[in-house]
C-alpha cells in the first residue's frame, strides 16, 4: 500500500467513524425508546449499579405487555383522536388563511409585498412562552378553557405566519407568465386566482399541510396552559403529563407512546425537510 | 383588426425609467419589431400594451379606443406569446388551445371546430391529447401560437417567442411566423434582441435604448440610414466602422462611418468608381467559410489603434497576408457622417 | 366598446381582500396579546378575578429582588449559549461529514433528523428515563467502561442538571442546524471551491478561508433560530427537572409558567416572560440585517 492509499483509507475510516458518532448521538434516545417499549419489567427495572446486567440488550425475550397497556388501559387512543381533530381543524384554517395571503404578497402586493411578508414572518419568532400569560386570560374570557377549541383558535397564530411566508417563497419560484397568459386569454384576476392559480400552488399547499401537521403534533406549551383534564389532552401533552400514575412512571408504555408518535413524524419530515429549510434560509441562501 | 397608437408613454420603477416617453404609431396589419438589448424597455412597452403593467403616464389606443387606464388585459382584444410559452402544464394541448375560448363561453361544438382548424394550420393535430411536458420546444412554441390565434385577436404581441429554440429550428420558425402573419394580416408587435430576427421579420423596426426610441423605419432604413451612432453600431454584424479622421475637407468633430462589407480591396473597384481610399494595416484575418473578416487599423485615423473591420465575401479570392499594409477603399455613396459629440447623423 | 375594469380585475382590492384574514389573525391574536403581555407585567392581575389594576414597576421590583428569578435568568443564558456553542461546532462538523458520499448515507441522514421530528415533550420524557437516578444507562455504561467510580445523580444536582439540559437542547437543535449549514454548503458555487483547489488550497485552508466565511450568513440563521428555540423553550426543563431541585434549574419560561399560570399571578408571570424580549430583539435585528444584505447582494 502506498502512502497515498493509506491516507485515503484513514480518511474514509474517519468519515465513517464521524458519521457513526453523529448517528449514535442523534439516534440513541430512539434506540432507548425501542428497547424500553418491548422489554419485560424484570429486565427493565434493574439498577444501573448492577454491572452484570447489560441494559443495552434484551436479556429476556421481548414483550408486547407495555403496548397492550398503552392502548388498552390508558387514554392514549383518546389523545390520538383529540390530536387528529385539532390537526384537521388547524390545517383547514391555516390553508384557508395563509395560502391566499401568500398569494397576495407574492403576486398582488407589488413592491411592499416582500417587506410585509418579512413582517408577518417575524411574528413567528414571538414565542408561546411570551404569549401564554395573556392567552390564558383571553381563553378564559372566551370560555374556551379546557377545550380543544382553545387549541384550534390559538395554533394558527404559529402556523399562519410561517406558512404565509412559505407560500410566498414558493410562488416566487413559479413563473408569473402562466397567470398573465390567462389574463390575456380572457380571464379576470379573480378568475385566475380561482381557476388557474390553485393548480400551480398544489406543492406549496402540501408543504403547508405537512408543516401544520408536524407543528400541532409537537406543540406543548399552549396545551399545557389551556388543557387540564386528561380526556381533553393531545398526545404531546398527555404522554409526558398524564401517563404518570401518581409517582409511578410506566416507562415501558411511555416509551412505546413516544416511539409510535415519532415514527410517522420522522417519515413525513424526511420527505419535506428541504421545503422547510427553504423557508428558514430564504434570504441567507441564494437560489 | 386595428392599429395601435402610443403617446408619450412612460413607466417608472422608482428611479428606473424603464420606458421614458415613447411615441409610436403601429399601422393596421403591420408587423412591427421592437429591437433592443436587455434593459432597453422593449418588453415593458409590450407589457403595457398588453395591460400587464400600468403606465406611469401617457396613452395607449388600440383600434382607436383608449385602453391604458381602465381596460383589463382580457378586454383589449389581444393575444400574447411569451418567451417561455406559458402553457398550462396540467392541461392537454387541446385544453390549452381551448382555454381562451372557454373564457368567452364559446359553445362546445364551436370550440372543437376552432381548435381543430387552428391545430391543422400549425400541423400539431397529432399532439392534441398530449401534455406540454411531452412536447419538444418547437412543438410547444407552435401550441402557444395556436392558442394565440384562436382568439381572433386585433393585435398579436410576441415576446421573444423564438429565443428558446435552437438555431436550426429558429430559421424555419421565423419563416412560418412571417408567412402566417402575411396570411392573416393581423397587427403584430414582436419583441426581440436579435437583429437578424428583427431584419428578417419586421415591416418596420423600432430600435430602443434605455427606455427611448432611437429610430423607427424599415429594415433597409435602419441598416442603411441609421440616425445615430448607437443604431449604426447596434444593427449589423460586425458593426459599422466609425473613424475619427484628420481630414480638413470634413467639418471638425465629424465621425466617418461605413459598413465592413463596403470596405474592400481597392483593386476590386473599377477606375471610374467614386471611392475613398485607405491604407489598411492588417493585424489578423478570420476565415469564416462564406466570408473573411479582416481586422486592422487605418493610418488616416486620429486614433490609429482603433480597430477597423472589413468583411470580404468568399468570392474575393485575393490573398491578404497578416502584418502588411494594403490599399483598401469605400465607395463614397456608402459613407455616413456623424457628429462626434452627440452621435447624431450629419448630412454633408 | 371595450369592457372596463371590474372589481375582479382590481389587483389592489383583491390583494387586500386575500391578505386581510391573515393580517387580522396575526394582529388580533399575536399583536394584541403581545402588547397585553407587556401591559400585564405592569399590572396586579390574577387569574382568579377580572380585576386589572396598575402596579407600576412593582412586579419588576419583586422579581429582581428574587434569587430564584436571578438564577433562572442566569440559567437561561447559560443553557442558550452553552447549547448553541455545542450546536455550531457539531453542526459544522456534521455538515462536512454529510456532504461526502458514503454507503448508508440515506439511513444516517434519516437517523440524524429524528430528534427534530419528535415532539419536544416526548423527547424530554425519553431523556428523563435515560437520566433516571436509579436506572440511568449512561451511568451503567460509564461504570462498565471504568470511567465512573461514584454515582451521577443527573437530574438531582443543579450543575449536572444544567449539563443534562444543555445536552438535550443541543441534541434537539443539531439536526435543524446541520441541515441549514448543508443547504448553505450546497449553495456555494462549485467553481469557487474548485478554483481554490486549483490554487493549491488544502482542506483546512479551504474550510477556514473560503467555506466558513461564505457560510457565515447561513450559520447565523441557524444560530438565531437555535437561540429562539432554546431560550423560549418550556418543555425540556419542565419535564426534565420541573425547575428542581429546589428551584435551582428554572429557566425564564418555566418560572413564568410556575408564577403566572400555576401560581395565578399573571402580572409577575408576564414580567418574567418579558425578559425573553432581549433575546428576540437581537435575533430580529440580525435577521433584518441579513435580509437587507441579501437584497443588496442580489442586485
Amino acid at each position: 500500500m502506498t502512502r497515498r492509499d493509506l491516507r485515503r483509507a484513514l480518511k474514509r475510516t474517519g468519515l465513517y467513524a464521524a458519521a457513526l458518532g453523529f448517528m449514535l448521538f442523534a439516534g440513541f434516545p430512539f434506540y432507548w425508546m425501542l428497547i424500553t417499549a418491548f422489554k419485560q419489567n424484570r429486565d427493565l427495572y434493574v439498577g444501573a449499579s448492577d454491572l452484570s446486567h447489560v441494559p443495552w440488550i434484551f436479556n429476556d425475550p421481548p414483550t408486547l405487555e407495555h403496548v397492550r397497556l398503552l392502548f388498552g388501559q390508558t387514554d392514549f387512543p383518546r389523545w390520538v383522536l383529540n390530536t387528529l381533530v385539532v390537526v384537521v381543524a388547524v390545517v383547514a384554517i391555516t390553508v384557508a388563511v395563509a395560502v391566499p395571503a401568500g398569494y397576495s404578497l407574492a403576486r398582488l402586493a407589488g413592491r411592499w409585498g416582500e417587506r410585509m411578508g418579512m413582517g408577518i414572518f417575524f411574528t413567528y419568532l414571538i414565542p408561546p412562552t411570551l404569549l401564554f400569560v395573556p392567552f390564558s386570560r383571553l381563553i378564559s374570557l372566551l370560555g374556551l378553557q379546557n377545550s380543544l377549541g382553545s387549541l384550534i383558535l390559538i395554533y394558527p397564530t404559529m402556523t399562519i405566519p410561517f406558512c404565509t411566508w412559505l407560500v410566498m417563497g414558493f410562488l416566487r419560484s413559479v413563473p408569473w407568465e402562466i397567470e398573465e397568459q390567462a389574463m390575456i386569454d380572457g380571464y379576470s384576476r379573480l378568475a385566475v386566482i380561482l381557476r388557474v392559480a390553485p393548480r400551480l400552488i398544489v406543492p406549496g399547499i402540501l408543504t403547508v399541510i405537512v408543516f401544520t401537521f408536524t407543528l400541532v403534533m409537537q406543540e406543548f406549551v399552549y396545551a399545557l396552559t389551556f388543557i387540564s383534564s386528561v380526556e381533553k389532552m393531545t398526545v404531546s401533552l398527555g404522554v409526558p403529563i398524564a401517563l404518570v400514575r401518581g409517582d409511578v412512571y410506566h416507562w415501558g408504555a411511555l416509551m412505546a407512546a413516544a416511539l409510535f408518535t415519532s415514527i410517522p413524524l420522522a417519515v413525513v419530515y424526511n420527505l419535506f425537510i428541504d421545503r422547510f429549510i427553504q423557508g428558514f434560509t430564504m434570504g441567507a441562501v441564494k437560489g | 383588426m386595428a392599429g395601435v397608437e402610443i403617446r408619450n408613454l412612460r413607466k417608472h420603477f422608482a428611479e428606473l425609467h424603464a420606458v421614458d416617453g415613447v411615441d409610436l404609431s403601429i399601422r393596421d396589419g403591420e408587423f412591427l419589431v421592437l429591437l433592443g438589448s436587455s434593459g432597453s424597455g422593449k418588453t415593458t412597452l409590450l407589457r403595457m400594451i398588453a395591460g400587464l403593467e400600468r403606465p406611469t403616464s401617457g396613452e395607449i389606443h388600440i383600434g382607436g379606443e383608449r385602453v391604458d387606464g381602465d381596460v383589463p388585459p382580457r378586454a383589449r382584444g389581444i393575444a400574447m406569446v411569451f418567451q417561455s410559452y406559458a402553457l398550462y402544464p396540467h392541461r392537454t394541448v387541446f385544453q390549452n388551445i381551448a382555454f381562451p375560448l372557454e373564457a368567452v363561453r364559446t359553445p362546445r361544438q364551436q370550440i372543437e371546430e376552432k381548435v381543430r382548424w387552428a391545430a391543422e394550420m400549425f400541423s400539431i393535430s397529432r399532439y392534441l391529447d398530449r401534455y406540454p411536458r411531452q412536447l419538444s420546444g418547437g412543438e410547444r412554441q407552435r401550441v402557444a401560437l395556436c392558442r394565440a390565434l384562436v382568439r381572433d385577436p386585433k393585435v398579436f404581441l410576441l415576446d421573444e417567442p423564438l429565443a428558446n429554440l435552437d438555431a436550426k429550428l429558429r430559421n424555419t420558425a421565423r419563416d412560418d411566423l412571417k408567412r402566417l402573419q402575411r396570411r392573416i394580416q393581423t397587427t403584430t408587435v414582436y419583441v426581440t434582441h436579435d437583429q437578424v430576427e428583427a431584419m428578417g421579420l419586421g415591416d418596420r423596426i423600432v430600435v430602443m435604448e434605455r427606455g427611448k426610441v432611437r429610430q423607427v423605419g424599415t429594415p433597409q432604413d435602419v441598416y442603411e440610414d441609421p440616425v445615430d451612432t448607437f443604431v449604426a453600431t447596434f444593427v449589423g454584424q460586425p458593426p459599422m466602422n466609425l473613424l475619427d479622421l484628420r481630414d480638413p475637407s470634413l467639418p471638425p468633430g465629424t465621425l466617418l462611418g461605413f459598413r465592413p462589407e463596403h470596405f474592400l480591396p481597392r483593386s476590386g473597384f473599377g477606375p471610374g468608381e467614386d471611392v475613398r481610399g485607405f491604407r489598411f494595416s492588417v493585424r489578423r484575418v478570420e476565415y469564416l467559410g462564406s466570408d473573411r473578416y479582416v481586422y486592422g487599423s487605418v493610418s488616416e485615423s486620429d486614433t490609429p489603434d482603433a480597430t477597423v473591420i472589413a468583411k470580404l465575401p468568399g468570392t474575393i479570392a485575393l490573398a491578404i497576408p497578416e502584418g502588411e499594409t494594403h490599399e483598401f477603399a469605400v465607395p463614397r455613396r456608402a459613407l455616413r457622417y456623424f457628429d462626434a459629440a452627440t452621435g447624431l447623423r450629419r448630412r454633408l | 366598446m371595450m369592457r372596463r375594469r371590474t372589481l375582479a380585475d382590481r389587483e389592489d382590492v383583491l390583494g387586500v381582500a386575500l391578505l386581510a384574514p391573515a393580517l387580522g389573525y396575526v394582529i388580533l391574536l399575536v399583536g394584541v396579546p403581545f402588547v397585553l403581555a407587556i401591559a400585564l407585567s405592569f399590572s396586579n392581575a390574577t387569574a382568579g378575578s377580572l380585576r386589572f389594576g396598575w402596579a407600576g414597576l412593582r412586579n419588576y421590583a419583586a422579581i429582581l429582588a428574587d434569587p430564584v428569578f436571578l438564577r433562572a435568568l442566569r440559567n437561561s443564558a447559560v443553557v442558550t449559549v452553552g447549547s448553541q456553542v455545542l450546536v455550531v461546532v457539531l453542526a459544522t462538523a456534521a455538515a462536512q461529514v454529510f456532504r461526502a458520499t458514503f454507503r448508508g448515507k440515506r439511513l444516517a441522514r434519516l437517523v440524524l433528523l429524528l430528534p427534530w421530528a419528535v415532539p419536544v415533550s416526548l423527547a424530554a420524557i425519553a431523556w428523563t428515563w435515560i437520566f433516571d437516578s436509579t436506572f440511568s444507562v449512561i451511568n451503567w455504561t460509564l461504570k462498565a467502561a471504568g470511567l465512573l467510580h461514584g454515582w451521577l445523580y443527573w437530574l438531582g444536582e443543579p450543575a449536572l442538571a444544567l449539563v443534562a439540559i444543555i445536552i438535550v437542547q443541543a441534541w434537539r437543535i443539531l439536526p435543524f442546524a446541520t441541515v441549514i449549514v448543508l443547504a448553505g454548503l450546497s449553495s456555494i458555487p462549485q467553481e469557487i471551491v474548485e478554483a481554490a483547489i486549483v490554487d493549491g488550497a488544502g482542506f483546512w485552508r479551504r474550510l477556514f478561508q473560503i467555506e466558513l466565511p461564505l457560510l457565515l450568513p447561513v450559520v447565523t440563521v441557524a444560530v438565531l433560530f437555535g437561540v429562539v428555540y432554546t431560550a423560549t423553550d418550556l418543555g425540556v426543563v419542565y419535564i426534565l427537572t420541573g425547575g428542581g431541585p429546589a428551584n435551582t434549574t428554572h429557566v425564564l419560561p418555566t418560572l413564568a409558567f410556575q408564577r403566572g399560570i400555576l401560581g395565578a399571578d399573571l402580572g409577575q408571570g408576564a414580567a418574567i416572560a418579558v425578559f425573553l424580549l432581549p433575546f428576540l430583539v437581537v435575533v430580529a435585528v440580525t435577521m433584518l440585517r441579513l435580509a437587507r444584505r441579501a437584497e443588496v447582494g442580489a442586485r
